[in-house]
């Protein structure tokens, strides 16, 4: 699937999408894996309470199924209008 | 229901205009313009980011959420992305309806959830610094007086 990120996770991150293989079965297990994987995820990741994610691009929470999903976007909280 | 996404600036005065002709015995219409300011004396320019596809989608969500609410005639919304200079148009609303109360309400609940529920991000360029805007609990909880009806 592919994994976007915007704003600031994507500055922290480095790059703004990127193919992901998983097995996880939520957002949350996609979370784990990506934390594992080295410091600059392990920041961007730290507080999930600063993060959004939507799924296929609906807004979700961390605990939702990715089960068969395109896209998997993570993001701070919105600033539009 | 009109929602457009752009990153060039748009003329509100004539988008009002042309969405104003294009209705029939509509009452009232409301207009909200969203304009880049200069809080801290010193803003260089601000860029939105945004999330193509989804925000199309959440804006579409959120106007035909206003459609099925209020008795509206017609909704627009523009929002831009990309880089602005203070002063520059950043959104606008614009809501029809037989009466004031229902064109009103209308853009205000519109206003609430593009502030939040849509996938734009802002950051600000000052002379001394560059930071993403954060988002403010009050616009959080200006949702909420929307979730009874």
């Amino acid at each position: 699937m592919d994994v976007l990120y915007f704003a600031w996770v994507r500055e922290r991150i480095g790059l703004p999408k990127e193919a992901v293989e998983t097995d996880a079965k939520t957002v949350m297990g996609l979370v784990e894996e990506l934390r594992a994987r080295e410091e600059r995820y392990a920041l961007a990741f730290s507080d999930l309470s600063a993060l959004r994610v939507a799924v296929d691009q609906d807004l979700t929470d961390f605990d939702a199924s990715i089960t068969g999903a395109r896209e998997v976007a993570f993001f701070p909280p919105m600033t539009g209008g | 229901m009109r929602v457009i996404v752009q990153k060039g600036p748009f003329d509100g005065g004539s988008e009002l205009n042309s969405f104003t002709a294009a209705q029939s015995n509509m009452g009232a219409i409301v207009s909200f313009t969203g304009i880049v300011r200069d809080v801290s004396a010193g803003l260089k320019h601000m860029d939105i980011e945004h999330y193509p596809g989804m925000t199309e989608r959440a804006l579409e969500k959120i106007a035909s959420d206003a459609m099925v609410r209020w008795d509206l005639g017609d909704v627009l919304v523009i929002h831009r992305y990309g880089r602005m200079q203070p002063e520059d148009s950043i959104m606008m609303v614009a809501t029809a309806s037989k009466h004031r109360k229902d064109a009103f309400e209308a853009a205000d609940f519109l206003m609430d959830f593009l502030k939040s529920r849509a996938p734009f991000w802002k950051k600000e360029q000052t002379l001394t610094s560059d930071d993403w805007v954060a988002s403010k609990q009050e616009d959080e909880d200006a949702l909420k007086r929307w979730s009874h009806s």
